[in-house]
């Protein structure tokens, strides 16, 4: 494919210095439902109306935000596997907005997923080292078997792991797994799609910093969505809020948790369980009547 | 770290699928058993039959079971036991053929209408409806009344009638398959839809493929059964298990039996490729693989 950078595409980062890694401008996505009635069509759903945002490289970038939100839409925009019904997505400076898939070479070079099912994000059918090799295949690199038996050992497996299948594997080995078979092809972004949300509490911290330390080791940039922002605060250094497929806030992880200014944020965070609260008896139903707007 | 060498541990504590010897399913077993016994039959047919089998003998129709006709002899004389291993064949022959036809276009177009553009599968799979709609025996006839009587062209016949049952039957798998977050990792990771729908669609809707075979090949062997019954299967003097359950019938009062031998040929070689299919489904998913 041409490779070669066009005007169109080099401008957004010629003025500002280094290219944003992710830049997403005004995106909106409707989606539509079957129709329920004969005479009208059925009213569009808005997943996202107007979220626009940009990701330094090398950041850590939290999306939060409760189920529904359009959290999942907006990460299949970034990734080009779905289009924006309007606005645009430019991944390390490049429009990505209605390319075609095979000039989409270059983001599914660069951008890699993780996604939240560590059951349901691996074949069944095929061997962890097919698995992890997969995007080798499809990019054309060699020396595959070394570059896999290296990506197992950096998540934590043993190399005999290649010739076993995921069922053999418990939640958070497979979720090491999907995170390998994300490394594979060199990626500079990892989009990770509520990641830890189907562990256990007990192998969620050490695939958080697994991730993590991948992302530093790596210097990648990491755009990470969970619905818990506990877990955003331990990974992310800006966070944005979305809320009904709008960003209401964004900041620094710190002062998003610390001083929030959108009453949905105090909301979310007045959510998070803390021991403090279960002592003195708060329960869930209180959250609603005391951070209402 | 300790945290992760108990999972490694853990790890280590799962069976190994591939080196520890499972025991073999029931069905499997039987199924398997069955198969081989019918192909053993075929096979056998080549190098000896007791007697010649399509050989007309007026001197010994309607013989009993005896040491000399183990099954007994027809209405013409011909031996009983040396029709039924050449009519193993004709069996084996008709279910690879039928099966093989429908397979070969049904699974392909299956795929095809579950990962392409919404409308051209809809549109697919409407003409497929109407193949549905349209009865195999009846295509059969017509088959057979354009090309003459044959088993080929019979079985031909059959093949192309189960296509749509095939095709119905993986364009839901692929469905399913193509919501899973791993085929989506597969577009992430650059996978074209060539190799998606042959990597992983295909691997995924194997075990369908092979239970709908297997129901495929039962309902082919029948079918010929019914066929030559009819007179538009294999023709004389083939020897064919259906045509023998026919020529018995007229015999029914005086030598049931000249019914009874080809008629649990069908039916068991019919029963054992079905539990193989079912034997072979389970044998090949590797989810069910530990809990047994």
């Amino acid at each position: 494919m041409a490779e070669q950078p066009t005007s169109a595409t080099l401008a957004p980062g010629s003025k500002t210095g280094p290219v944003d890694a992710i830049s997403v401008r005004d995106v909106t996505r409707d989606y539509r439902r079957p129709r329920t009635s004969l005479l009208r069509p059925s009213p569009p759903v808005h997943a996202l109306r107007g979220v626009s945002f940009t990701i330094p490289q090398g950041q850590r970038f939290g999306i939060v935000g409760e189920s529904g939100c359009g959290k999942s839409t907006l990460l299949r925009i970034l990734a080009g596997l779905d289009r924006p019904t309007s606005g645009s997505v430019a991944i390390d400076g490049r429009d990505i907005t209605g390319l075609r898939e095979r000039q989409l070479r270059f983001v599914r070079e660069r951008l890699q997923l993780v996604f939240q099912d560590p059951m349901s994000s691996l074949d069944p059918r095929m061997r962890v080292g097919d698995i992890v090799a997969e995007p080798l295949v499809a990019q054309g690199h060699r020396n595959r078997r070394e570059r896999v038996a290296e990506l197992l050992e950096a998540v934590g497996l043993q190399a005999d792991a290649a010739d076993r299948y995921p069922h053999q594997f418990s939640g958070g080995q497979r979720q090491r797994i999907s995170i390998a078979r994300a490394l594979a092809p060199r990626p500079k972004i990892i989009v990770a799609d509520e990641p830890v949300s189907a562990l256990d509490v007990s192998v969620r911290a050490q695939v958080l910093n697994l991730i993590a330390d991948l992302v530093d080791e790596l210097s990648l940039t990491l755009v990470f969505v969970s619905h818990d922002l506990s877990v955003v605060r331990h990974v992310c250094d800006r966070v944005a809020v979305m809320h009904d497929g709008q960003i209401v806030e964004t900041g620094s992880t710190e002062q998003v948790y610390e001083e929030p200014q959108h009453s949905y944020t105090r909301r979310l965070i007045a959510a998070v369980p803390t021991l403090g609260k279960a002592l003195s008896g708060v329960s869930a139903a209180d959250l609603n009547r005391e951070y209402r707007p | 770290m300790s945290a992760l060498d108990t999972e490694a541990a853990v790890a280590s504590a799962v069976p190994d699928g591939r080196r520890r010897r499972r025991p073999m399913a029931g069905s499997l077993l039987v199924g398997g058993l069955i198969v081989s016994v019918v192909l053993g039959m075929a096979l056998l047919s080549f190098v000896w039959t007791p007697h010649d089998p399509t050989l007309v003998n007026p001197s010994a129709r309607l013989e009993k079971p005896s040491l000399e006709y183990w099954f007994g002899t027809d209405k013409f004389g011909r031996d009983v036991f040396s029709q039924l291993l050449m009519g193993s064949r004709t069996t084996l022959f008709v279910g690879f053929v039928a099966v093989g036809v429908a397979a070969l276009v049904g699974v392909p177009l299956g795929i095809v209408a579950g990962m392409a553009p919404r409308w051209f599968g809809e549109l697919l799979m409407r003409g497929n409806d109407l193949l549905l709609a349209f009865p195999a025996l009846l295509l059969a006839i017509m088959f057979a009344a354009v090309y003459g009587a044959g088993t080929l062209v019979a079985m031909v016949a059959i093949g192309i009638a189960s296509i749509p049952n095939f095709a119905r039957l993986i364009r839901g798998g692929t469905l399913q398959v193509m919501k899973t977050e791993y085929v989506i990792a597969a577009r992430a990771a650059g996978r074209g839809p060539f190799a998606i729908g042959l990597r992983h669609v295909l691997p995924n809707v194997s075990s369908l493929v092979i239970v709908q075979a297997s129901v495929g090949f039962a309902i082919a062997v029948l079918a010929e059964a019914a066929l030559s019954f009819l007179g538009f299967g294999t023709p004389p003097p083939t020897p064919s298990w259906g045509r023998m359950l026919q020529e018995s019938q007229e015999m029914l009062s005086s030598a049931p039996r000249l019914a009874v031998f080809p008629g649990i040929a069908i039916a068991v070689a019919v029963l054992g490729f079905n539990l193989l299919g079912d034997g072979l489904r389970d044998r090949f998913d590797p989810k069910l693989e530990d809990r047994r």
